[in-house]
């Protein structure tokens, strides 16, 4: 977890206070010169009143050119990152024609199946001739073709369980699946950070959601015995079932599960667990197989498995896999898969190629060498970050590390300083991190080479010493660092 | 009498000393400047006795919290449901497998059929120049686009479909989805927060359904395109409702009802709107590219200008034959959702080679505009041919490519009805070879009009195909449903 100096807090603090000033002063200006201007939407209110979106319009809008920056060439390892000019300070973006190529630190391209890869592109080029790029249909009219059974095959194989079912987009899948599974009358616990489907998804179901301390086994098992020993809120019957959901890898922290304890826990207490593998599936394990093989759970233990095909895989769409029953009353109650277009069948067979590499099945090593680099990428340049005394959180073999930044104004100087040196990295502030704990993050992938790594490192230490962010006390080059494994 | 009188002169003096001591310091009490008598005294004790009990707490029984080992009791005795209730006997289980593209012919477990069951309005499947297109794009991107919008998604063939289709439609600014159904149900919370009202058709289908409610407003549906339901409930909502005046109010419809096949009335919709004062959120997933002299969808076709109508969402996934969907509007609209729409911002963008398969639809929709009056010719003739069909009848409107056909008299349960319609469509699949589909209700959908058999009519079909499903269709209905009539 990430523990706040004082100091820092204290400045951050004071820097979010004297924006909320100014931007008030502005509104108050704002206010002014808009009764002169009277618009004439009389009897209608307005979409955002008042203070709704004053976060936007004040804060956000200053810093707009560091997200959305629009690319014109495949998310690949370096790519070419469309310049934008504004000419009403920041309100409005325009896009130019020139474009600079940089070091992609940002795109979810853990095992590089991002750009035209020699195995997987052929073959989505020969389906995308035989099925067109799309089917028009819901899966259970006209839309489930060959790609699609033999992807479902191919998923549960690879993920270890006896079944799996397919959608068209990650988002859906935990927005759909979770109303199907429980109702009213049932208990969703769920990570303090657990992604927004997965929050969408419990607040569509009409079950009770609690929260329970990120990644704290003890914390759930109490939240588990007070709940169970309670039964439902204001009429104490005892609940339905219970749902836990966890992710494998939160993309906001790097880092993993403590999926063995927790687990356990939900075994002794009769919980279903729900796991989102979207950021770890592909990713992490010896043969890419997720968290559950990185930390020695057998897939059997987990009730549901679900995960992304945008990270890893290089495409798009998500899937579920359970056991028989459960993907069979899936397949006649899910909504998204009643009702939804189905999944493109190009994206269908980027996926079954992609496994196929992974799983060295298309004759080559060339999957269990980007599984060995990916994790001696990250492993690299996590260590290196530390050395120079960067806060970096997450755990080892996690591909993804967030660097903190804390103060508002660090969050445009670190981006921007990157791009005019030729590196892209992500910045994320509120409101998907808590507002005092904005950080860089960065995401490594399997086709960034040695050199690439080191020009990035460079980078962000002489930005970083730029950028006041190195907070702990840098190494000394003489001792060497004895890496050692957070996970148990 | 001796004894009489000492006992008396003692009760005297024992009587006169007692009254003395009670009087003496009381009659002589003069605290502070003030007298004070005896009976203050007395009143005093019993003042501070009345208030000594007030102040006292009422009895409560002490509340003695579980002990552990009542926890662990009760988690022990605690018997959770099974995650998915047990499979239905004679439930429908297979699905038919597609062996090449949907176009109107296609291959169905190694047979070739006559498909209606895609959703390809515009024949766009199978099209040269969209497929070049889209191999141009795989080439130069890949597959996927590897990250959300915000960060480093963001590739130029989105930009440029968003200008495309903000171009096509006459609007300042549109916004592409990466999912055709996730469109609507982001959009509706995005704008729709707790306390605002809604007033929706109660034929919507799931997704919108979805969005509402998890949008937190005050939702009141009104009968399926029913103009005088819409009128009075509007009416109810807003009269004598001061409140009203500062709450956003919307209406959401859909253009063509999946459910039903109905197409909802835009200018009625646009005047009880204005005489109300509510915005539309309009729901075009299979009118836009069908409806309209030139495909524009709905306003077109009515010919309201499309600057009346505040929200306008379709997905892809019909007409344009690729996947994903869009909403477009004002500037301040499509603006609001580049920050607030979960389905936007936390989910990745859409991939690149769809969104130039988009581009090319819409180029090939302008160079094209003779496809929309094949579509209406081959609906009008399916109508034609499907009038007397024994037993079922067409129930969508005439200009609508999902042309919807329910049972002419129900047999009273929907399961019932969904056995029957779905053996015909079996049949007509496994001795005509017609791909037939039924509409799917799932169990959490709240709609509750009437189910049917669904074809989707595209500009592919010939006229051989359409008698070819009017035969199929008579032969089977008449002998499936000769028990009921």
């Amino acid at each position: 977890m990430v523990r706040l100096p004082y100091t820092t807090a204290l400045t951050t603090l004071f820097s979010y206070g004297l924006l909320f000033a100014f931007g008030q002063l502005r509104d108050f200006f704002r206010k002014f010169v808009d009764w002169f201007k009277a618009k004439n939407v009389k009897g209608y209110a307005p979409i955002c009143l008042g203070l709704e979106d004053f976060y936007v319009r004040r804060l956000y809008l200053r810093i707009q050119d560091c997200f959305g920056r629009p690319i014109a060439s495949a998310p690949d390892s370096w790519f070419d990152v469309v310049e934008r000019i504004s000419n009403d300070n920041n309100k409005t973006l325009q896009r130019t024609s020139h474009t600079t190529r940089c070091l992609n630190l940002g795109s979810y391209n853990y095992l590089g199946f991002a750009a035209a890869d020699e195995y997987c592109t052929p073959r989505a080029i020969e389906s995308l001739k035989k099925y067109s790029a799309s089917t028009c249909s819901v899966r259970v009219d006209g839309g489930t073709t060959k790609l699609h059974a033999e992807l479902e095959e191919l998923v549960a194989r690879f993920v270890g369980k006896p079944a799996a079912i397919l959608f068209g987009m990650g988002y859906v899948t935990n927005s759909a699946i979770i109303p199907c599974l429980i109702g009213k009358g049932g208990l969703i616990i769920s990570d303090s950070l657990n992604h927004n489907s997965i929050v969408n998804g419990a607040r569509g179901s009409g079950a009770t959601v609690r929260v329970f301390q990120h990644n704290s086994p003890a914390h759930l098992e109490e939240v588990l015995r007070e709940q169970i020993a309670g039964g439902q809120p204001r009429t104490h019957r005892p609940w339905k079932k219970i749902i836990v959901i966890v992710e494998g890898i939160y993309s906001m922290e790097g880092e993993l599960c403590k999926l063995p304890e927790i687990i356990a826990v939900c075994k002794k207490y009769k919980a279903y667990t729900y796991l989102d593998e979207a950021h770890s599936i592909g990713a992490v394990g010896q043969s890419g197989r997720g968290v559950c093989e990185l930390l020695g759970v057998d897939p059997a233990d987990v009730d549901i498995m679900m995960g992304t095909f945008t990270k890893s895989f290089g495409s798009c769409g998500g899937y579920i896999a359970a056991s028989k029953d459960i993907i069979q009353h899936l397949k006649h109650t899910c909504p998204a898969h009643l009702y939804a277009t189905s999944m493109s069948p190009p994206a269908v067979q980027q996926v079954i190629s992609a496994i196929k590499v992974i799983l060295g099945e298309d004759g080559s090593n060339r999957g269990a060498q980007k599984l060995a680099r990916i994790r001696e990428n990250s492993n690299f340049f996590r260590s290196e970050l530390k050395k120079m005394g960067f806060e970096v959180l997450g755990d080892n073999d996690s591909p993804v590390m967030p660097i903190m930044l804390y103060n508002p104004a660090k969050i445009p100087a670190f981006s921007r300083e990157c791009l005019r040196q030729k590196v892209a990295v992500v910045t994320v502030a509120f409101p998907a991190t808590p507002l005092l704990l904005a950080r860089a993050r960065i995401c490594i992938s399997a086709s960034h080479t040695k050199e690439d790594l080191v020009t990035a490192l460079d980078v962000i230490s002489r930005v970083g010493d730029l950028v006041g962010i190195k907070y702990f006390p840098a190494e000394p080059p003489k001792i060497a660092e004895v890496g050692h494994n957070k996970l148990e | 009498m001796d004894m009489a009188l000492p006992i008396v002169n003692a009760t005297a003096t024992v009587l006169a000393r007692v009254s003395a001591a009670f009087n003496a310091p009381l009659a002589r009490a003069v605290v502070f400047g003030v007298h004070i008598d005896g009976h203050l005294v007395v009143e005093g004790l019993l003042i501070a006795v009345i208030v000594f009990q007030l102040t006292r707490k009422s009895y409560k029984p002490p509340k003695k919290p579980l002990t552990e080992k009542e926890i662990d009791e009760l988690c022990d005795d605690w018997k959770p449901e099974p995650l998915c209730p047990p499979i239905k006997e004679g439930a429908r289980i297979d699905t038919p497998m597609l062996e090449s593209a949907a176009g109107p012919h296609t291959i169905v477990d190694g047979k070739e059929v006559v498909n209606f069951a895609s959703a390809n309005y515009l024949g766009l499947i199978g099209n040269e120049k969209i497929i070049d297109s889209c191999v141009g794009s795989l080439e130069k991107y890949g597959v996927g686009s590897c990250g959300p919008r915000g960060f480093y998604g963001t590739i130029d063939v989105h930009l440029d479909c968003e200008a495309k289709i903000a171009k096509f439609l006459g609007t300042p600014d549109s916004i592409l989805y990466s999912y055709g159904i996730s469109t609507i149900f982001s959009v509706i919370p995005a704008f729709c927060k707790k306390g605002d009202i809604i007033v929706a058709d109660e034929g919507v289908h799931w997704a919108v359904q979805n969005g509402l409610h998890l949008s937190r407003s005050t939702v009141v549906y009104f009968k399926h395109n029913d103009m005088a339901s819409l009128a009075s409930t509007l009416e109810k909502l807003t009269r004598g409702n001061k409140r009203a005046e500062k709450i956003r109010r919307y209406i959401v419809v859909e253009s063509i009802y999946q459910n039903s096949g109905q197409i909802a009335p835009l200018d009625e919709i646009v005047r009880l709107k204005e005489k109300y004062r509510f915005r539309v959120i309009l729901e075009e997933s299979h009118s836009f590219g069908v409806l309209g002299k030139s495909g524009r969808g709905l306003a077109e076709h009515y010919g309201v200008p499309i600057e009346k109508i505040d929200i306008i969402t379709a997905g892809m996934g019909n007409a344009l034959a690729t996947d994903g969907g869009f909403c477009t509007g004002s500037v301040r609209v499509v603006d609001h959702q580049r920050l607030s729409s979960s389905g936007y911002v936390f989910s990745a963008s859409l991939p690149p080679y769809l969104a130039s398969a988009a581009v090319s639809a819409v180029n090939y929709l302008e160079e094209n505009p003779s496809v929309l009056s094949n579509l209406r010719s081959n609906i009008a003739l399916l109508h034609k041919e499907l009038s007397d069909t024994p037993g079922l009848e067409i129930s969508s409107h005439v200009l609508s490519p999902i042309v919807f056909l329910k049972l002419k008299k129900s047999t009273g349960s929907p399961t019932t009805d969904l056995d029957l319609l779905e053996t015909i469509a079996e049949r007509v699949l496994k001795e005509d070879s017609v791909f037939i589909v039924t509409s799917k209700k799932s169990n959490l959908d709240r709609c509750k009009l009437p189910i049917g058999i669904r074809l989707f009519v595209s500009v592919g079909h010939t006229e051989s195909d359409i008698s070819a499903l009017s035969k199929s269709l008579k032969g089977v209905s008449a002998s499936v449903l000769s028990d009921y009539f």
